[in-house]
């Protein structure tokens, strides 16, 4: 390979010669068989201690944002659920809410309370899929496979009611899609049942294994000056002892009315992240239950004819709902202008949506304050110091989605 | 002359298929041990068709091996711009023939008597008597440690030659960690040798027929419990599985050493790995588990604790000794599988520590109670 002929590589690392004699840079990923998502990590090895680490995400860009700019407000619901496609539901309810309050429309008490139960559900499916790949990456296939059987069938369940497994477009503005079919909620009884059975069984293989602790324990420690400085939300900020939790500081939804703790850890470091997602999955299915008591009957979608879709009976046979429904399809509901942000707390941390609108049936702008993204600014930190197969399950507790990172 | 010849000739190819039949099944056991554990199915699709007929041979997808084997033959023999040609090529055979060599010094049955095993040929075999191993050496444990040792050399020169940091980086891993865990696994051993006075491996499955403490069988793995253990562990390491599979993490260096292989080359290591499975159960069943015998049993037949004696036909014995040995090697192989599907990996540092700092120790000290209780029964009964 003669080098002229090379195309220069785009990425830049922030290094590309060692301090020292004796180490040697490798570059992990981007097509890595382990890292989540395609992400480049360099790295500069003494031997298996990484000296420097330089991350560079941006390979999954498919310009979410300015897509969004030349679509109308409903017909992004699809597109956003491509961002954190682990739990797609709590970026379609996130996303629904912030426009339906520049638009001044309130739920029905059926839908919040269908909204919370279902972010809730993503939640717990993320948090399986993110445990069980960092315990995949240590070699424990046993429990990774416990897990994600227990993911499936939430999958497959969340597929009875919105037809797909994982971009599920259910969210509507102003309501949901449909409502929940018949025999739903016994189902989820069931799974939640299960989920004790496995998770127990987690528990009891990984917990208290030696070799579990030593990979984990002080591996990957950010204290949480640090986690505050680089912005960390979520999971990752609560694993250092911080108690900031969007659902009991600012809440939203019908979190107020909720019996729930906020989990936190000691030190940060990766065995504070698996469990404190473990017991955030058990919170999860405690506000599960107390919401499948709570809900309340009645529609799903407001009546509302400047977001919600008229009958498909009325369409078919008056002129002013057909024309409605025209509208609606075709230039989208009409959103004041002026501009918002709107933070849900998603299952890796602070999700939020800054609209602006001008007024019409597109945004003037999107822009999503990610958390995978703005985990990626400190992440070197979790590496640096550590051995070369310290990486991977760091990486993996930050729970790096491409979706939503490089958007 | 030619009688010798004609039964090494069949012990050869006898272990030969045991160990070949071991490597392709295990494949599949493993999987499908894999899938009870965790609440699955586990493979249980390839068959063999009867030709000409609809009759499909399923039986729970056992022929899962073959099919493997089938693939592995056929796909592309992928060769990297590697700069020492030779060894990348002699690299995967380095790691797998001295695998097999191992066997050879194994005892897999008791004492082969043609004469009384084939009464046509009684003749021609006139009293001859073979012990049922390929090679009965007299440093039958050090022949063992030998040809272990060398598989290092494979996996050093597969990384070496690969010219891939990640294959280089496993490379560095399978060195330091076999030659580690080669030393704890000779000193755990030497307690055995001391108890037994010999490394004859046939010999220590003779002396194992007795009687210890007037109720137990006087296997290794009551004579030296905690041996036994280390053992097991530091051979587990030895073959490089989780929880030691560092060398090939596949999370961190996609394959290890063996990254830049493809197709049968491939294969090579990896059925190297699967019968060294079945090796590392052969040498425990020998050292620690009475070897081909049942418990309290020896050529003749059994001498159960209070000296009662039941004396069986020279063919049941051969047959149960032959049996005996497959099953309790297949039970070893199934205990190293549960152990691999039971836990996570370790770290590179971590895995030396564990080593020398933990194992080493304990072998010695292991090594050093065994000398002296083993001095002071001896001084006693002179």
């Amino acid at each position: 390979m003669n080098a002229p002929d090379r195309i220069a590589n785009p990425v830049r690392p922030a290094f590309d010669t060692t301090l020292r004699e004796d180490s040697v840079i490798v570059s992990i990923g981007p097509s890595h068989p382990a890292t989540h998502g395609t992400i480049q990590i360099f790295t500069e090895l003494d031997g298996e201690k990484v000296v420097r680490a330089d991350l560079h995400c941006g390979y999954l860009h498919r310009g979410f944002e300015k897509e969004c700019e030349d679509h109308t407000w409903h017909n992004l619901i699809p597109y956003v659920d491509r961002l954190n496609y682990c739990s797609a539901l709590i970026n379609d309810f996130a996303y629904c809410d912030a426009v339906e309050q520049m638009m001044g429309v309130a739920i029905t008490p059926r839908c919040k309370y269908l909204r919370t139960l279902l972010a809730e559900y993503s939640r717990l499916a993320d948090h399986l899929t993110c445990v069980a790949a960092s315990l995949m990456e240590l070699g424990a296939m046993t429990a990774f496979l416990y897990l994600v059987m227990l993911r499936d069938w939430i999958y497959e369940h969340l597929a009875d009611l919105t037809g797909a497994r994982v971009t599920y477009t259910y969210g509507r503005i102003g309501g949901l899609a449909r409502d929940l079919p018949d025999g739903w909620l016994a189902r989820l009884d069931e799974i939640l049942v299960k989920y004790e059975e496995f998770i127990g069984r987690v528990h009891g293989l990984m917990d208290r294994n030696r070799i579990f602790i030593e990979r984990t324990r002080d591996v990957g420690v950010i204290t949480a000056a640090d986690a505050i400085d680089w912005g960390y939300s979520g999971p990752m900020l609560r694993s250092t002892g911080v108690a900031r939790d969007l659902r009991k500081d600012t809440p939203y939804l019908a979190y107020a009315e909720l019996d729930f703790e906020v989990p936190v850890g000691i030190k940060g470091d990766n065995y504070d992240r698996y469990y404190v997602r473990m017991r955030e999955m058990d919170e999860s299915v405690h506000m599960i239950r107390q919401l499948m008591a709570m809900l309340p009957d009645g529609p799903v979608s407001v009546d509302d004819r400047r977001c919600t879709l008229p009958e498909k009976r009325l369409v078919y046979t008056e002129i002013e709902s057909l024309i409605n429904h025209f509208k609606l399809i075709m230039e989208g509901p009409q959103v004041p202008a002026g501009e918002i942000y709107v933070a849900h707390e998603s299952a890796n941390g602070e999700l939020g949506f800054y609209l602006v609108s001008t007024g019409g049936g597109t945004p003037w702008k999107v822009h999503v304050r990610a958390p995978s993204f703005v985990h990626m600014g400190g992440a070197h930190k979790m590496l640096e110091g550590y051995q070369l197969a310290d990486i991977i399950p760091t990486f993996g507790s930050i729970n790096m989605i491409g979706g939503e990172c490089d958007r | 002359m030619i009688q010798d010849l004609v039964v090494y000739a069949v012990f050869i190819g006898y272990a030969i298929g045991v160990l070949m039949t071991f490597g392709l099944v295990l494949t599949w056991v493993e999987r499908k041990q894999a899938a009870v554990m965790s609440d699955r199915i586990g493979a249980n699709r390839a068959y063999l068709r009867i030709p000409f007929t609809n009759v499909k041979l399923v039986w729970w997808g056992l022929f899962h091996g073959l099919a493997d084997g089938i693939k592995m033959i056929l796909k592309e023999d992928f060769k990297p711009r590697t700069y020492d040609w030779y060894a990348y090529a002699v690299a995967p055979w380095v790691a797998f023939t001295p695998v097999l060599l191992v066997f050879a010094v194994i005892p897999f049955g008791g004492t082969l008597e043609p004469a009384r095993l084939i009464p046509p040929l009684a003749d021609w075999f006139g009293d001859r008597t073979y012990p049922m191993q390929i090679a009965r050496l007299d440093a039958g444990l050090l022949i063992v440690f030998a040809f272990g040792g060398m598989t290092i050399i494979g996996a050093m020169l597969a990384g070496w030659s690969s010219s891939n940091k990640f294959s280089l980086l496993g490379a560095l891993r399978a060195g330091s960690q076999m030659i580690s865990y080669e030393l704890v696994m000779g000193l755990t051993v030497l307690g055995l040798v001391l108890i037994y006075g010999t490394v004859d491996l046939g010999d220590i499955v003779k002396q194992q027929s007795g009687i210890i403490l007037g109720i137990l069988p006087a296997w290794g793995v009551f004579l030296q419990p905690f041996a036994a253990t280390l053992f097991m562990a530091a051979a587990i390491a030895e073959n490089k599985r989780i929880p030691f599979d560092l060398p090939e993490a596949e999370s961190e260096l996609i394959a290890g050493y063996f990254t830049e292989y493809s197709a049968m080359k491939m294969g090579l290591f990896m059925f190297a790995e699967f019968i060294e499975i079945a090796i590392i159960g052969a040498l425990f069943t020998t050292l620690f588990l009475g070897g081909y015998n049942l418990p309290f049993m020896n050529d003749a037949g059994f001498v159960f604790p209070g000296n009662h004696v039941v004396e069986l036909p020279y063919v049941l014995v051969f047959v149960i000794q032959l049996v005996t040995f497959l099953v309790k090697v297949f039970l070893m192989c199934s205990f190293q599988i549960l152990v691999r599907w039971s836990l996570p990996r370790f770290r590179y540092d971590q895995v030396l520590r564990f080593a020398w700092k933990f194992m080493l120790p304990l072998a010695l000290a292991n090594l050093t109670v065994t000398a002296v209780a083993v001095w002071l029964l001896r001084s006693v009964n002179a």
